[in-house]
């Protein structure tokens, strides 16, 4: 795994996008840390920060000598996070790149119209 | 978060040479430290400080709180498996395996078994017959089968092919997961371990050039590309490790990246990537001569 962000990030990132896709159920049991770091071959303590900002975040929560679950509410609370920075990370960007290419918004719709018709 | 290693002022002279520069540095117990640096850069006179096989010229090096130096107490939880271990040559692995519980109280004879079945190591073999990587296996064997509280590797896969190496690192990770120990590893595969490591301690020219989290040593790095100006307009602020040009495109590799400096950059239309933690060390470690070098050259 390396998109250049913190490994810890890059953990926590995986476990949402599988919660968002549903392959990761609300009220599922997700992989302990040392299963995680086995799996990302990865040091222990690094799957621990990733999964700790779930956990904050309330997207996990622990249950006390049993693991770690999957919140019920998690996967609205994420796709409604994504939705929220969807503008800056995507389409801000295609509009940069839009314009340094010389397409305006109402070229980009009409490409956009085109390719989900297609 | 306890200390387990500490080292004040910690200075090695061998006739002339410095080999260790008046050093300070710490490592949390039970972590995996990542020892880091070119050959010659003084890792190795450290690990000997640290185990008590040298005397510092001045300075002290503690572990839990005590000097290493014929002492014990601290070396009967100490492993320090070598980059070209020794063993008496009329030895095979059954004996290496077999005399370990004498000098590791922890030691798990089935696991030293399991771990010569998977590196194909045969243990019925005189140690003086077996391949340069056969012997590499016996070290890293030990190493992990001691379970000791300290357990030190000093570039210990010579002669190991990739497969064995990675076998290596699953297994250290696994053992280390289960049986929590404070592990140094020394090595300059540093792409290889880079995701094992919790802390880098990186030394050049016999002293601390970096003590970092990994994680915070990622986060704060970066590559930023594009037009000259551009990119010089948005590092003007950041420490620049590194600069290529080629005609009027720049990269420059930077440290204490923000997000706000990403943003920026975005921004403007540069390109910002990743750095692996071997690129910058290679960054930090290579270039050109500065004075220091100078001066010991």
């Amino acid at each position: 795994m390396d998109d250049g962000r913190p490994i810890f990030l890059q953990i926590a990132a995986l476990i949402e996008r599988q919660i968002i896709d549903g392959s990761l159920p609300e009220g599922e049991q997700v992989p302990s840390i040392n299963e995680f770091a086995a799996f990302h071959r990865i040091n222990p303590a690094t799957a621990l920060k990733g999964i700790t900002l779930l956990v904050d975040a309330g997207v996990l929560y622990k249950r006390r000598g049993i693991g770690m679950f999957v919140a019920d509410g998690a996967r609205d609370r994420l796709i409604n996070d994504r939705r929220a920075r969807f503008t800056t990370e995507y389409v801000q960007p295609l509009l940069a790149e839009g314009a340094s290419l010389g397409l305006d918004a109402a070229a980009l719709i009409d490409l956009i119209r085109k390719e989900s018709t297609s | 978060m306890t200390t387990i290693v500490e080292a004040r002022g910690l200075t090695k002279r061998y006739r002339g040479i410095t080999a260790v520069d008046h050093v300070d540095f710490q490592i949390t117990r039970n972590t995996i430290t990542g020892l880091l640096g070119r050959n010659g850069a003084g890792k190795t006179t450290l690990m000997h400080l640290l185990t008590g096989q040298e005397f510092a010229t001045s300075g002290t090096i503690t572990v839990a709180g005590e000097s290493p130096v014929e002492n014990p107490r601290v070396l009967q939880h100490t492993c320090f498996i070598k980059e070209s271990q020794r063993y008496p040559d009329d030895f095979k692995p059954k004996h290496v395996f077999a005399a370990a519980p004498g000098f590791f109280p922890n030691w798990d004879a089935d696991f030293a078994h399991e771990l010569a079945k998977e590196f194909r190591l045969p243990i019925d073999r005189r140690i003086k017959k077996l391949s340069r990587g056969q012997l590499s296996s016996v070290g890293i064997i030990v190493g992990l089968a001691a379970r000791a509280p300290i357990t030190i590797f000093d570039e210990p896969y010579l002669g190991l092919d990739a497969i064995a190496r990675q076998n290596f690192y699953d297994r250290l990770l696994a053992d280390y997961a289960a049986h929590p120990r404070t592990v140094i590893l020394s090595t300059h595969l540093i792409d290889e371990v880079a995701d094992l490591l919790e802390h880098a301690l990186v030394i050049d020219d016999g002293r601390i050039l970096i003590d970092s989290p990994v994680d915070a040593l990622r986060a704060h790095a970066a590559t930023i590309a594009g037009p000259a100006e551009a990119v010089e307009r948005v590092v003007a602020s950041l420490d620049v490790i590194h600069r290529e040009r080629l005609g009027g495109f720049v990269s420059a590799t930077v440290a204490g990246l923000t997000e706000q400096v990403t943003r920026d950059a975005r921004a403007a239309g540069l390109e910002v990537g990743p750095v692996s933690l071997q690129q910058l060390i290679i960054r930090q470690t290579g270039g050109s001569p500065t004075d220091h070098e100078e001066v010991t050259r």
